[in-house]
Order: C-alpha cells, then sequence, then structure tokens
C-alpha cells in the first residue's frame, strides 16, 4: 500500500482528502503545517505529499524546498493543493520541485487525475 | 412533461442529429433543456415541445438540438489513446509520410475542442522531428454553441485540472480572469467545422488518423454503421481510428479490424469479409 502524507492547515481538508486518498488504496497520515510535515518525513519518508502552500509555522514552499534538500527527500511525489491558482505560484511550484499542482476546489475527480498522470495510480 | 410532448422532443432531436435518447432520460432533457426554455422565455419543457411544433425558421430546433448534443470532455481522456497515439503511431506517421511530410488529423465529434487541442499539443511537443511538416488537424461537431467555445479555447479550472498535466497548462495556457485559454500557437493548429457525421464527409480530404471517441455510444446499430462507414471513405489505406474505451467496430461494421495489442485503436479490414466467413 502506497503512503500519501496529506499537509494542510485546515482539518476539514485533511479530512475530505484522507477519505479521497483511502478510496484510491492510499494509506494516509496528516500533518498541520510544513514543519510538521517535515517531522513526519524525517520519521517516515511517504510516497506522496498532498500539499497546501499558505499555512502557518512553516508554508508548504518551503516545506517542498526543506524536503527536496532531506536524504531521500527527491523521491515522494509532491501535489500541490492550494487556493494559489495564478500561473506565478505553479511556476514557482514546479521550479522547486512539485511533480503536479491542483489548484482549490477541488474533487476526488481531479485528485484521481492529477495522481494518475504522476503514476501513483 | 406529458410522454407525448417527451417522445415529440426525443424525435426531434434523432431526426436531426441520429442521437437516441431512451425512455428514461427526463432528467437529461429536464437539465439540458430548462435553459433554452428560459432563453425563449417559456415556462417549462411542455411549453417548449409546444413551441417546437410551430418552430417555423428551426432556431428553437437549433438550440434544442444544441444542448442534447453537448457532452462534457477532457484533455487527454483516458490517457492511454493518446499516449499510444504519440508512441506507436506517430513514429510510424513519421516514417511513411516522410516523403510528403504531411500529417492529417480528424477528430470527430470534438465537442469543446478538448480532443484536437490534446493532439495539437502532442505534435507540438514533438517539435524539431515536425520541423517543415504540414499539419491539419480538422476537429468537427455538430453543435454550433461548442465549436464557437472550442474555438475561443476558453476553459474552466476545472476543465484544465481533468487531463491536463500541469507542465503542459503553465506551457501553453494564460489566465484569463477567471479561465484559461489556450495559446493561439496551439489554436491556430486546429480548423473547425460544423458536421453531421451521418453525412458523407465530402471535401475534407483523406486522413491518416481519426478520432472519434465515445459518440457512437449515442446511436443506434444501423447509425453506427453508417458513421463507421464514412470514416472508412476518408481514412488512407495505413491510416487508425481510435473509438471510446465503451465502443467497438466488432459487430457494428466490417470495415475496421482492431489493431492487435492496441485496446481501442482500428484499422481498415483489409480481409474481404466472405474470406473471414468461409476461412
Amino acid at each position: 500500500m502506497k503512503t500519501c502524507l496529506v499537509v494542510d492547515d485546515s482539518r476539514v481538508i485533511r479530512m475530505v482528502a484522507r477519505k479521497i486518498l483511502e478510496e484510491l488504496d492510499f494509506s494516509v497520515c496528516e500533518a498541520a503545517d510544513g514543519q510538521k510535515a517535515v517531522d513526519s518525513c524525517q520519521e517516515n519518508m511517504p510516497d506522496a505529499v498532498l500539499l497546501d502552500w499558505n499555512m502557518p509555522i512553516m508554508s508548504g514552499i518551503d516545506f517542498l524546498r526543506a524536503l527536496r534538500k532531506m536524504d531521500g527527500g527527491d523521491a515522494p511525489v509532491v501535489v500541490f493543493c492550494t487556493t494559489e491558482n495564478d500561473i506565478n505560484h505553479i511556476r514557482e511550484a514546479i521550479a522547486t520541485g512539485a511533480n503536479e499542482y491542483i489548484m482549490k476546489p477541488f474533487d476526488s475527480e481531479i485528485i484521481q487525475s492529477k495522481f494518475s498522470q504522476v503514476g501513483l495510480l | 412533461m406529458t410522454p407525448e410532448n417527451y417522445r415529440h422532443i426525443c424525435d426531434l432531436v434523432k431526426r436531426e442529429s441520429g442521437l437516441v435518447l431512451s425512455e428514461d432520460k427526463g432528467y437529461l432533457l429536464e437539465s439540458r433543456l430548462m435553459p433554452v426554455a428560459r432563453k425563449w422565455q417559456l415556462a417549462d419543457l411542455d411549453a417548449v415541445a409546444a413551441a417546437l411544433r410551430k418552430d417555423q425558421n428551426g432556431g428553437m430546433t437549433r438550440d434544442v438540438v444544441d444542448a442534447m448534443t453537448t457532452n462534457e470532455s477532457f484533455f487527454f481522456r483516458d490517457n492511454k489513446p493518446f499516449d499510444q497515439f504519440r508512441d506507436v503511431v506517430l513514429p510510424k506517421l513519421l516514417e511513411l509520410s516522410a516523403g510528403k511530410r504531411q500529417i492529417r488529423i480528424w477528430s470527430a465529434a470534438c465537442s469543446n475542442g478538448q480532443e484536437p487541442y490534446s493532439l495539437a499539443m502532442i505534435l507540438k511537443e514533438a517539435g524539431a522531428k515536425l520541423a517543415g511538416w504540414k499539419i491539419d488537424i480538422i476537429a468537427t461537431d455538430l453543435s454550433r454553441e461548442v465549436l464557437a467555445r472550442a474555438k475561443s479555447g476558453l476553459y474552466s479550472q476545472f476543465e484544465v485540472q481533468r487531463g491536463l498535466p500541469v507542465t503542459l497548462l503553465v506551457k501553453y495556457f494564460k489566465q484569463e480572469g477567471e479561465r484559461w485559454q489556450i495559446d493561439a500557437s496551439i489554436r491556430s493548429m486546429v480548423q473547425f467545422k460544423e458536421f453531421n457525421l451521418l453525412q458523407p464527409p465530402r471535401g475534407f480530404g483523406v486522413f491518416d488518423v481519426v478520432f472519434c471517441r465515445n459518440v457512437l455510444i449515442y446511436f443506434e446499430a444501423q447509425m453506427k454503421a453508417q458513421i463507421l462507414g464514412n470514416v472508412a471513405d476518408v481514412l488512407a489505406p495505413h491510416g487508425v481510428l481510435y473509438l471510446g474505451g465503451a465502443e467497438t467496430v466488432i459487430g457494428v461494421s466490417d470495415r475496421f479490424a482492431p489493431m492487435p495489442n492496441n485496446r481501442g485503436v482500428y484499422e481498415l479490414n483489409r480481409q474481404p469479409v466472405k474470406a473471414v466467413a468461409v476461412g
């Protein structure tokens, strides 16, 4: 079973994402900000990360920079999932090492479509 | 609405487009035609049916057919056919047509344009290999409304996230307020034309590739055969046809045969049917 770390400061979003991902056969863990996500990755490197951008303590993009520098941190497939929907944010995400980008609002069809494009399904 | 009016609208849609609506499509009629009713300032679908009976210049008939035949679509729908085109068919065409340096593709029933634009992006991505080649992508649909939308190349945030890799979004789309517009360099690769698949495709020339996906499912057997025959008539001897996941030529038309090991892809049937029956 593949693992996916859901990083979002909204509990509701984490819950919705968890439900969708579990239906796609992922084992899901959660983090409420970038720093907690770094801690989680140090303990257990996931196969995939679904990543919000704006969060307290550490943002999604700062987490991604930290992740890609970690030992084994180039392995996880990172899919942004954020309300930031302008082309500059998308470009920055790709340049920083994101594999895909979802603009909120999302639904299960979009998650499924994006995850299969990056080879997670 | 009364069963009589339901049947009247279904008959009209079938006569005009060939689209067959079964008895249980009341919800579909309701959701697609209420906007038409509002546009013509009619209270409900019974009023629409009554007005259709008196529709002299065909304006409302056109709106009703447009609304009923407009279907949802995705960029790179189902992925596999597009991968197969890029990895198997396109390299073969590059070899076969190296002399005339021309590739002609027909996107039949192109809906909002995602299919022809997906193909155009694949060809654009092929880059230098196609430098100096003439690419024709003809995209047709029955509905004027969807053709106008397709030509505009404008898509919602939802539409650009279904099937379209973000790298291609960044490369070929511009944000226009809430929507995303595909680049003029991609738009100019596609010619959109209004066309009914039940008509013989005259004046289109010969194609190397035809995408006719998720459209046969809406037609009765005899019409499916007619459409496949029309497609076969304009396909080059080496040409290929792509159908949707739930569609096949088997038992429908003897003009095509499945391409071995390539699901959903068909070639012209070289074997006469009689020989198959005897052998």
